[in-house]
């Protein structure tokens, strides 16, 4: 199996702080990628290191693209780099202000990426548009509605749908069941597994919740002060943790 | 299919072409750091040869590290010495020296396990827990739900109960959706922790009637079982664990 | 704009003293015409100039003036419009202070203008090779809508990333069935920028595309230039499903000359709610008028 995105020796400093300090992994289609570690410990830079346009001092980001061509992502050009985030690749937000557009429907939230992307036939829009919504589980008939009339898990699960519809091979996540009661978040990761699973979806998840992680992710990476400091199937380092800190996190969870 | 370099080399010792699996010489020891690094040996220069319509049974008390080389075998612990070779799509790999997402396909296609525990998120019916491991061999659905199905009306799972989330089960259900995750597939080697500890007479009946058409089918059958009645009936060998080993 | 060079151009005695031909100083027209020929070499693209201060208040056309001011000689005939009108304040302002800082000729015909200021209309008389239409602008940025941040929409346009201006189009027909942007209808000019074409109604959009005329624009407050040479594709956005349209007044016609195809004003007339439809281009009202009486 070939993989589909390699992060060699990443460092990102702001200052005399190491937020990212000499990360590498590699990622495999259809897999989702857990980073763990307290706040502060570096996962959002490591993502929007990745996944966003954010300068990075030294590392490599390889990316092999539908076409199978091998990109490096910190030295391809900028219009490239925006049209990746803008079809093969998504962004889930823990907020979902940052990842949808409030002051337009859950529809138009949706049609934008197909806009994007040069769809210029509104009634076939509409029918993507309805079809995702119905995939995310969210009922075709609130499509016209704003996304402020939405729960917070809907809100999470439109910012999928609005992601999806472009087809996308590898989806970012940042904490996205972060503000989600138990039984919504449970309706998400249920949902996302089936998407990753049918889709075929490469994720890397960003989240502080074990249980989340456990659920969710094939492998894991456990972060600490900007450094990796335990890595490997997800079951085998919340099973057997080696490093200190690992431990640490294990035991202090409350239902691991 | 990987093709990884370790994949390529045979283990050292010439095995019977009968043989599915084959670890040797493990060592596992846990280190404690939260509690001033103690560290506690549980394996040591463990060797275990399963051969396919074999069924291998660890006995010994309990502390003696019977679990801790299940989940080894598994890939679950990582082990600190030791080989752990598997017959994997003809190939013969060393788990521990895998990549993860080279043990992931390992445990897809190779190894079934039994746990003790069923881990799920919580509003998936049990139908849908149970048909995974088959979906995700890309499993035909309609095939699939058919064959968990049928599994459920052998193991007496009230059938009011497969559109419900196991995780509002007795200990006995989840342990039967437990056994047809597994067995639904047929894997060529089954790890078994305790797979009959919740059942009572009438459904254990049934899953040594299970085990029994796997090894026939030429399965490799590792298990701790709690059940003497069970053991007896299934393992063809045991694998004796010494309380103080190190 | 027959005349290019106004440096010779001395004020005549008809003229203000004290003021520069065309009020503004010499070296602030060439910097003027500089940010003109670049925006008439990438049409569509808006140029940043700076603006100048300019003898009346932002929002009352200092960037069309400034423009005007800067292409005007002394053989052009100035035509000023404010909604199509040639004798509404704004109007006989902007004409009047071009004729005392010129001594340039003045008219309302347009036909025979060389150089037409215009505020939220095109003239119904269709334009001609060597005219030249100064359109004010308000707000040159049609992605402000969807972008605040000007360096964004600046990199939108240069990546030609123009689908989230299709989100407003797509969110009209969801809400109004049909597509409700009435003016300052955006469009996309020779397939590659996109425009906002000022508050004309979207009536006029399609006078826009392959204009024989030079159509320049100046927004003063936000400091940009920006222009559609002569022959120019201009295309107003629109789905495949959902065609750009025009205006229609149902069995309306003008009140004063009958015209039908023309961009109707509705009047109120009374407290009773009587209305009437006339032309909001007067100077072609006027023409069918007379016209209609020749005949």
């Amino acid at each position: 199996m070939k993989s589909l995105l390699n992060v060699t020796k990443l460092t990102k400093t702001y200052g005399n702080i190491k937020a990212c300090n000499n990360i590498t992994f590699e990622l495999y289609p259809g897999q989702v990628l857990g980073i763990v570690g307290e706040s502060g410990s570096g996962k959002s830079t490591l993502l929007n290191s990745i996944g966003n346009n954010l300068l990075i001092d030294s590392g490599e980001v390889i990316y092999v693209n539908q076409k199978n061509q091998v990109l490096n992502i910190k030295q391809i050009p900028e219009s490239q780099h925006r049209k990746l985030t803008k079809t093969e690749w998504g962004f889930v937000r823990q907020n979902p202000r940052d990842g949808l557009r409030m002051n337009v429907t859950a529809g138009a939230n949706i049609a934008e990426r197909l806009l994007d992307v040069g769809v210029r036939h509104y009634g076939n829009i509409r029918q993507e548009a309805a079809y995702w919504l119905e995939q995310v589980e969210i009922d075709t008939n609130r499509m016209d509605d704003f996304p402020h009339t939405f729960s917070g898990g809907m809100q999470q699960r439109l910012q999928l749908a609005r992601v999806l519809v472009t087809k996308p091979r590898l989806i970012f996540m940042d904490e996205p069941t972060g503000g989600l009661d138990v039984s919504v978040q449970a309706r998400l990761l249920d949902l996302l597994r089936s998407l990753v699973r049918n889709l075929n979806l490469s994720v890397i998840l960003v989240t502080h919740d074990l249980g989340v992680v456990r659920l969710l992710a094939h492998r894991l990476l456990v972060m600490k002060n900007g450094s990796i400091v335990e890595s490997g199937l997800t079951d085998r380092v919340l099973d057997d943790p080696q490093h200190f800190y690992t431990q640490q996190l294990v035991s202090a969870t409350l239902v691991p | 299919m990987f093709t990884a370099n370790n994949t390529l080399n045979p283990p050292k010792t010439a095995l019977s072409p009968d043989t599915l699996l084959y670890a040797t010489g493990i060592h596992k020891r846990f280190t404690l750091h939260n509690q001033g690094g103690i560290k506690l040996p549980v394996l040591s220069d463990v060797s275990l040869e399963v051969k396919t319509e074999e069924c291998v049974a660890l006995t010994g008390v309990s502390g003696s590290g019977k679990s801790t080389l299940m989940k080894s075998l598994y890939g679950n612990y990582g082990i600190d010495a030791g080989e752990i070779w598997l017959k994997h799509n003809n190939h013969w790999v060393d788990l521990a020296q895998l990549q993860p997402h080279e043990v992931i396909e390992v445990r897809q296609k190779t190894i079934g396990y039994v746990s003790q525990f069923l881990r799920v998120i919580p509003r998936v019916p049990a139908l849908d827990v149970a048909a995974e491991p088959l979906l995700e061999l890309g499993c035909d659905t309609e095939v699939a739900y058919q064959k968990i199905k049928e599994l459920f009306s052998r193991l007496n799972l009230p059938e009011r109960l497969w559109q419900l989330s196991p995780t509002t089960f007795s200990g006995g259900e989840k342990q039967r959706v437990n056994l047809v995750r597994a067995l639904a597939v047929d894997y060529p080697i089954f790890l078994l922790d305790e797979p009959t500890s919740a059942l009572d007479a009438k459904n254990r009946q049934v899953v040594v009637e299970l085990l029994t058409e796997k090894k026939q089918q030429g399965s490799a059958l590792v298990g701790i079982f709690h059940d003497r009645e069970v053991k007896e009936t299934l393992s063809t060998r045991e694998l004796v664990f010494q309380a103080d080993q190190t | 704009m027959t005349q290019t060079k106004s440096t010779n151009n001395q004020p005549n005695a008809s003229t203000e003293s004290g003021f520069n031909f065309a009020y503004l100083d010499e070296q602030t027209k060439r910097s003027l015409r500089r940010a003109i020929l670049k925006a008439v070499a990438i049409p569509g693209h808006q140029i940043p100039f700076s603006s100048r201060e300019m003898p009346m208040s932002y929002g009352w056309g200092t960037g069309g003036i400034q423009v005007t001011a800067s292409v005007i000689g002394k053989p052009d005939t100035l035509k000023v419009i404010d909604q199509g009108a040639d004798d509404t304040t704004n109007a006989v302002n902007i004409r009047r202070f071009f004729a005392k800082v010129c001594g340039i000729n003045t008219t309302e015909k347009t036909s025979e203008a060389t150089l037409i200021q215009t505020r939220h209309r095109i003239p119904e008389t269709p334009l001609k090779e060597g005219q030249t239409i100064v359109y004010q602008v308000p707000m040159p940025e049609p992605l402000f809508v969807i972008e605040p941040s000007r360096t964004e929409a600046a990199k939108m346009h240069a990546l030609e990333e123009y689908g989230s201006m299709y989100v407003k189009l797509y969110e009209d027909i969801t809400n109004f069935g049909h597509i409700a942007t009435a003016y300052d209808y955006p469009v996309m000019v020779n397939e590659r920028y996109l425009m906002k074409p000022s508050p004309i109604p979207r009536f006029d959009n399609p006078k826009m595309n392959n204009n024989p005329a030079l159509q320049l624009f100046g927004a003063g407050r936000e400091k940009r230039i920006y222009a559609v040479p002569p022959y120019t594709k201009v295309k107003s956005l629109d789905f495949q499903d959902y065609p750009f349209n025009i205006e229609k007044w149902d069995n309306k016609a003008c009140k004063f000359c009958g015209s039908t195809d023309s961009y109707l004003d509705e009047v109120v007339t009374d407290n009773q709610g009587t209305r009437m439809w006339i032309c909001s281009d007067t100077d072609y009202c006027h023409h069918q008028q007379k016209s209609g009486i020749d005949s």
